[in-house]
């Protein structure tokens, strides 16, 4: 390719692109979609995107950054890998989408109460505390997420499946206090920090 | 049996589809000597499937007939069917080919009478129709096939349908005595044209082709179209013989896939276009065509081919590539689903019959060739010094229409013509 060349490319590599290639995991094969659709027609929960994985790719590289980043469809994405399996150019379409949900996150552009955004913070912030996931806990979050009275409604409407898995020692009532853990929690949550900063740092900034 | 008259200023064409035929005869007509080499009974390969030519649109049963006589015309070309080349070994002007003949039972006694298939009873799935119909066991390839001769099957050898076709024959052309054979000859320089087969559309998972009789490809509808085919030139659904006048073209089925081939088939845009004309001049306005295409890659003069069925009120251009295809249950009509490009709308279509614009691979895989030649990505012959004095022409060395592949045909033809000319020069 000529030097004219890649100085036109550049130039037209609008900002919202090049953060995404910068910031977003495997942000760089965003240019390669040539737009066919068959990902957006073969993801199992497509209906309920407002912006299918195609359409989000080309808003990317038409520069609507807010309208991506505040979007709530990449968080419709339930890892099912059949776009990835179909995509005839091989895109990582989910990996970007998640890639994209963490991004959209880690700017605090996430739409408020978004189900899958709210999940995926109350599982880390549970497997954080003692390195391990305390599903008795989870589950109570889960239930009481929209405040204490949907959360009694919903604790009963499952209590039978829930005195089952006791009976299965499926579930133990004694995960309530303090709950099992790895032996060196505090270890994991530096290592978890210094994670967090070393990308933090690898961020560009784009505003 | 068969004795060939060869030097090393021979030419070996092997393949003799359009590419081989053209190669075959541009170099014969200059002065130069001969010997094509075709694995099928017949010449003319897969544009003898073919019902009719883009852009024109006129029918390539005319080309092949001109093809034909000059063949027969020609003293300086030998033509051996049923045969395939199993080694080729030497270095450019100085090769050794290996052929291997297959018996078809059949000797030049045969005047294509006709009453060996009479005869015979047990009938399988005719190679020529893409398997849309049967043959018999002693069958004609097709109406023009060249050398217009009958052909027995190798599955009815030792049967007693073998020797009801002898004895049917009044001309002795039957010879079921006729075996495998092994020969060898000089040559100087390879025209390689083996062409292409269509890709394995079963492969195409979620298109369902393997599951439902409404999904096609362009060559099985091809065959549908011509008057001469399976179906009489009547465009029906294989489930039921009803009229199909809801139609779906599906482009890019296997080409531009990392997951099936790389590389774009070329034809397959066109070759769709083309076929509308066949569901628009069957149906007139009671047709209905659908084209799911990425983008139509009509090139060059094709360009107003596109515009003109674009511009016919019955044929319609969704910008999407269709991600499945399901069946429903009650009419077998294949429901198309997809989202499209234009508007991102999410759609669930029916057709009457659903036709995949089929990719093209070349025949012969990678460690099938008995050459050593350089591939590409996509298996198909570079053309490159190291490859000696073998040229590779038409499909064999990338996805070509018919005019392009005779235009690289006639191009390496008189590359060939170089090399056995250096010889002739050097010997004297």
């Amino acid at each position: 390719m000529s030097d004219l060349n890649k100085r036109m490319i550049e130039e037209y590599r609008n900002d919202f692109l090049k953060e995404v290639e910068a910031n977003v995991e495997e942000g760089e094969w965003v240019k390669m979609c040539m737009q066919c659709g068959v990902c957006s027609g073969s993801c199992p929960l497509g209906k309920h995107w407002a912006h299918p994985p195609q359409e989000i790719f080309m808003m990317i590289r038409a520069g609507k950054r807010d309208e991506v980043l505040t979007s709530d469809s990449m968080w419709m994405c339930t890892s099912c890998y059949n776009c990835i399996v179909r995509c005839p150019r091989q895109l990582p379409i989910t990996h970007i989408m998640h890639g994209l949900a963490t991004y959209s996150k880690k700017l605090g552009l996430v739409p408020k109460g978004q189900p899958t955004a709210t999940f995926a913070e109350i599982f880390w912030n549970n497997m954080m505390k003692k390195g391990r996931v305390n599903e008795l806990k989870l589950g109570l979050a889960l239930y009481f997420k929209d405040g204490f009275g949907p959360g009694i409604k919903e604790a009963l409407r499952n209590k039978d499946l829930g005195t089952k898995m006791m009976k299965a020692k499926r579930m133990s009532p004694a995960e309530f206090f303090g709950g099992h853990g790895i032996k060196d929690v505090s270890g994991l949550q530096k290592m978890i920090k210094k994670a967090q900063e070393l990308e933090e740092a690898r961020m560009k900034k784009f505003d | 049996m068969t004795e060939v008259v060869a030097t090393n200023q021979t030419i070996l064409v092997v393949g003799g589809g359009i590419s081989g035929m053209t190669a075959a005869l541009e170099a014969a007509e200059t002065g130069a000597q001969v010997v094509l080499v075709e694995k099928r009974p017949y010449l003319g390969g897969r544009t003898s499937q073919l019902y009719k030519y883009f852009p024109k649109l006129c029918h390539p049963t005319c080309g092949l007939e001109i093809n034909q006589r000059r063949a027969k015309t020609n003293p300086n070309l030998t033509i051996i069917t049923n045969a395939e080349v199993t080694g080729l070994e030497g270095e450019a002007g100085n090769y050794t080919a290996t052929v291997k003949l297959n018996p078809t039972y059949v000797n030049d006694n045969c005047t294509a009478c006709g009453d060996c298939a009479k005869a015979v009873e047990t009938e399988f799935e005719d190679e020529y129709n893409y398997g849309l119909s049967k043959r018999k066991g002693a069958y004609l390839p097709h109406v023009m096939a060249h050398p217009m001769k009958y052909v027995l099957d190798p599955r009815i050898i030792g049967t007693d349908d073998a020797q009801k076709a002898k004895d049917a024959c009044k001309y002795d052309a039957i010879d079921l005595e006729q075996e495998e054979q092994e020969i060898n000859f000089p040559v100087g320089a390879v025209v390689w044209a083996t062409g292409w087969k269509p890709y394995d559309a079963a492969k195409i998972q979620p298109y369902g082709y393997d599951r439902f009789a409404n999904v096609i490809t362009s060559v099985e509808f091809e065959r549908m179209a011509d008057p001469k085919g399976p179906t009489g030139g009547k465009i029906v659904r294989p489930s039921d013989g009803k009229e199909a006048k809801n139609v779906a073209f599906i482009q890019c089925a296997g080409s531009r896939d990392r997951n099936h081939l790389w590389h774009c088939s070329r034809i397959c845009c066109m070759a769709s276009l083309k076929q509308t004309h066949y569901v628009v001049d069957a149906y007139g306005d009671d047709a209905k065509v659908s084209i799911y295409y990425i983008d139509i890659r009509a090139i060059d003069r094709f360009e107003d081919f596109y515009a003109n069925v674009k511009a016919m009120d019955n044929v319609s251009f969704i910008k999407s590539k269709v991600a499945s295809i399901t069946r429903n249950k009650e009419n077998d009509n294949p429901v198309l689903n997809g989202v499209d490009t234009e508007g991102y709308h999410r759609y669930a279509n029916e057709h009457d019959l659903v036709v995949l614009a089929i990719g093209m691979e070349p025949s012969v895989d990678a460690d099938s060739l008995p050459v050593q030649v350089q591939l590409n990505r996509e298996g198909f012959i570079e053309p490159s010094d190291e490859n000696g004095g073998v040229f590779p022409a038409g499909v064999a060395t990338d996805a070509l229409d018919v005019n392009r592949a005779v235009q690289n045909a006639t191009g390496a033809a008189l590359k060939a013509i170089q090399v056995v000319n250096r010889v002739a020069r050097a010997e004297g």
